[in-house]
């Protein structure tokens, strides 16, 4: 194995996995309420421009980012109580499109509050980078890869082990059922939409010492993650990492072996490709459509 | 909801009360003092290029209140029409438009990039009113339109520039990395064009897009390129920062150029310890205070930065440079065509000599409408997080 094939893996699995992260949280909030949430860009955004300007006012890096990330579950919990759930009885459609209108608006005040520059976070634990096999892999790689790994494992004891994430999938599999037996499945959406904002923000201040943000940093990142969660099968947790690993590290490979045009275009003819044989993605189910 | 829609509707009203209030300002204006000269201007306010539209309109702004305060030109005062095209090209013509036919503004300045600048092109040439862009790619100039002229150094010139040094130091073969569009892919262009006339190889050319979180894979490539002595990335805003992060990450030790697309403090506090020994041109603005005594430029750039740090508690970058040499160039030149009649105004400004501007001495002629030689670039180095002057 070259140096030089090591070297593409590790970014791409770096990047792969900050995608997969923003992925994740499509895929919560498509279970519990069957909207594509565009607005999941903008809580990745949030929290790392909120860690930026709570430790620019002297906050130690700890508090600024628990602070952060607790002003993103609010905004999630306030984006589904104000923008979604008056809409309660409208088609996925109109509610998809609340929420692009919904990530417009939050882009917006962002930019008003923080400014329209780019930021940067120092590295959790220095800069000075792991020399694997000549290959070179920086310290705020492996938190990025820890807390995704982290999350994966949180999020299936959630879901596996807890009342409350039993009742989100349950009500995510048969709606009406879940409220038969008592689920109060309009508590599930919020639930739905703040966990999916806890993820974001978590995502995003992990890789911003990698990446740097900005108010429009949500935008790319929300393209990426919408298109590893659909690789992987919308709704399908496990589907959205795999999702996001392969079009990090197809995109590293493509700029390393063939040319770094088709960087981008290459995660995405995977997709299309992957799309036009398996229109579910690679781990959705192939389950019926509700009528 | 009931809530949302009324806060939604106030929201709405606001808007639409600060647009009235523009619009009735402006037509006031013209019509108490009907000798006001009309500067029409469309810049990138908001979106990705903000960071060059924001301090663009600033700076118009504060040079325009400072102007009419001393009783305007030759008595006339002046009247600032901007408006914001978030970076689109169809946005920046349809305003290039409405400044031209229905606030009738006597000359443009904008737009802050290319592709917005090339939209109003057209509608200038066709209409016949002097255009002054901010946008740095040499095709608004080259080959030389009627009613175009520009103040930014182009992408031509700043890659001549840095050849020139790599050249000194006897460092010929280089890997470029330059974003894939608009502003790096126009310095990409113009980098092969003029690389050989210093004898530079372009060894590995590599590109990454604007949003690209991450370019090892890109540099990778570039360090396996056998005989690269050192390496010249292209672009402006987010990627310059990775590339140099990643550059830092790959333990990359040949000398490391960057075009004056970050030749701003914004850029310095970004990158942190990974941006030092970088070389980049730069305007005199960007090292100011370690100009010799003697630069006709000094006393122009230190007055400038003064009164833009004291309005807005900033630094004023480069790109706030190239708005005040748009906006005095103009001013000076209606000064001399003692009005505005268009094509007195555009004779006027191809006959621009010797002005000093932030970005540089200006000469123009009928066949160069920018004006600005290899000597108006200062080549910088980053130390200790600060500019050091190398020339």
């Amino acid at each position: 194995m070259s140096s030089a094939f090591l070297q593409y893996l590790f970014s791409g699995l770096t990047i792969g996995s900050i995608y997969a992260l923003a992925g994740l949280g499509f895929s919560i909030i498509y279970n519990a309420s069957h909207v594509i949430n565009f607005a999941q860009g903008e809580f990745i955004m949030i929290g790392a421009m909120a860690t930026v300007s709570l430790t620019g006012l002297g906050l130690p890096l700890a508090a600024a980012i628990a602070l952060a990330v607790a002003a993103t579950v609010l905004v999630g919990a306030a984006v589904a109580r104000f923008a979604i759930m008056p809409a309660r009885g409208a088609s996925p459609v109109t509610l998809i499109i609340i929420t692009i209108g919904t990530s417009v608006f939050l882009r917006g005040a962002a930019q008003v509050l923080w400014g329209k520059g780019y930021h940067a976070l120092p590295s959790f634990s220095g800069d000075t980078p792991f020399v694997v096999m000549g290959a070179t892999l920086l310290p705020q790689s492996l938190w990025v890869l820890g807390t995704t790994l982290a999350v994966i494992a949180g999020l299936g004891w959630f879901f596996g082990r807890t009342l409350y994430g039993k009742a989100m999938l349950a009500t995510s599999c048969n709606r009406l059922a879940a409220q038969l037996v008592g689920i109060r499945v309009s508590g599930v959406l919020l639930a739905a939409f703040a966990l999916a904002a806890l993820l974001g923000a978590v995502g995003g201040i992990v890789m911003t010492p990698i990446t740097f943000t900005s108010s429009e940093a949500g935008i790319m990142l929300g393209l990426k993650g919408f298109s590893a969660a659909v690789l992987g099968g919308l709704g399908n947790g496990a589907g959205a990492i795999l999702g996001g690993l392969i079009v990090g590290v197809a995109e590293a490979m493509s700029a390393g072996y063939l040319s770094s045009a088709y960087k981008e275009a290459t995660a995405f003819a995977i997709i299309l490709f992957v799309l036009l044989f398996m229109p579910r993605g690679l781990l959705g189910q192939p389950g019926s459509e509700r009528v | 909801m009931s809530v949302l829609s009324s806060a939604v509707t106030a929201a709405f009203g606001g808007v639409l009360a600060v647009l009235l209030s523009f619009t009735g300002s402006g037509a006031l204006a013209s019509g108490a003092v009907a000798e006001t000269i009309k500067i029409g201007s469309f810049l990138s306010v908001t979106g990705g290029a903000s960071f060059l539209g924001d301090p663009e309109k600033k700076t118009l702004e504060l040079e325009i209140a400072a102007i009419n305060r001393q009783g305007g030109i030759n008595g006339r005062l002046l009247d600032l029409v901007v408006y914001d095209d978030g970076g689109a090209a169809d946005k920046a013509a349809s305003f290039v438009k409405r400044l031209i036919e229905s606030d009738q503004v006597d000359v443009l300045v904008g737009g802050s990039t290319t592709a917005t600048t090339m939209a109003a092109v057209p509608l200038a040439e066709k209409a016949g009113i002097p255009l002054v862009s901010l946008a740095g790619a040499v095709v608004i100039v080259e080959p030389v339109k009627t009613w175009v002229f520009k103040t930014p150094h182009t992408d031509r010139l700043a890659a001549e520039k840095i050849f020139e040094d790599l050249r000194k130091r006897g460092l010929l073969k280089i890997g470029l990395i330059s974003e894939d569009a608009g502003f790096g892919k126009s310095g990409h262009d113009q980098s092969l064009l003029v690389a050989r006339n210093f004898g530079i190889e372009i060894a590995a050319d590599e590109v990454y897009s604007a949003k690209d979180p991450d370019t090892t894979a890109q540099l990778t490539k570039i360090r396996n390129t056998p005989g690269v002595a050192a390496l010249f990335n292209f672009g402006f805003g987010q990627g310059p920062a990775v590339v140099t992060r990643n550059v830092r990450q790959l333990g990359l030790t040949v000398p490391f150029y960057q075009s004056h697309g970050v030749a701003s403090k914004a850029f310095i506090a970004l990158v942190g310890a990974a941006g030092e020994g970088i070389r980049l041109p730069a305007s005199a603005l960007a090292v100011a205070g370690q100009l010799p005594d003697g630069d006709p430029q000094k006393p122009v750039v230190l007055r400038f930065q003064q009164a833009y740090a004291e309005a807005y508690k900033t630094e004023a970058s480069t790109f706030a440079g190239y708005a005040y040499d748009a906006l005095h160039m103009v001013v000076e030149a209606a000064g001399r065509a003692g009005g505005v009649d268009k094509a007195k105004l555009r004779d006027e400004l191809e006959r621009t000599k010797n002005f000093v501007g932030t970005t540089g001495v200006f000469t123009m002629s009928p066949s160069d409408h920018m004006g600005l030689s290899l000597s108006s670039f200062h080549l910088v180095e980053i130390k200790n997080g600060d500019w050091v002057l190398l020339d």
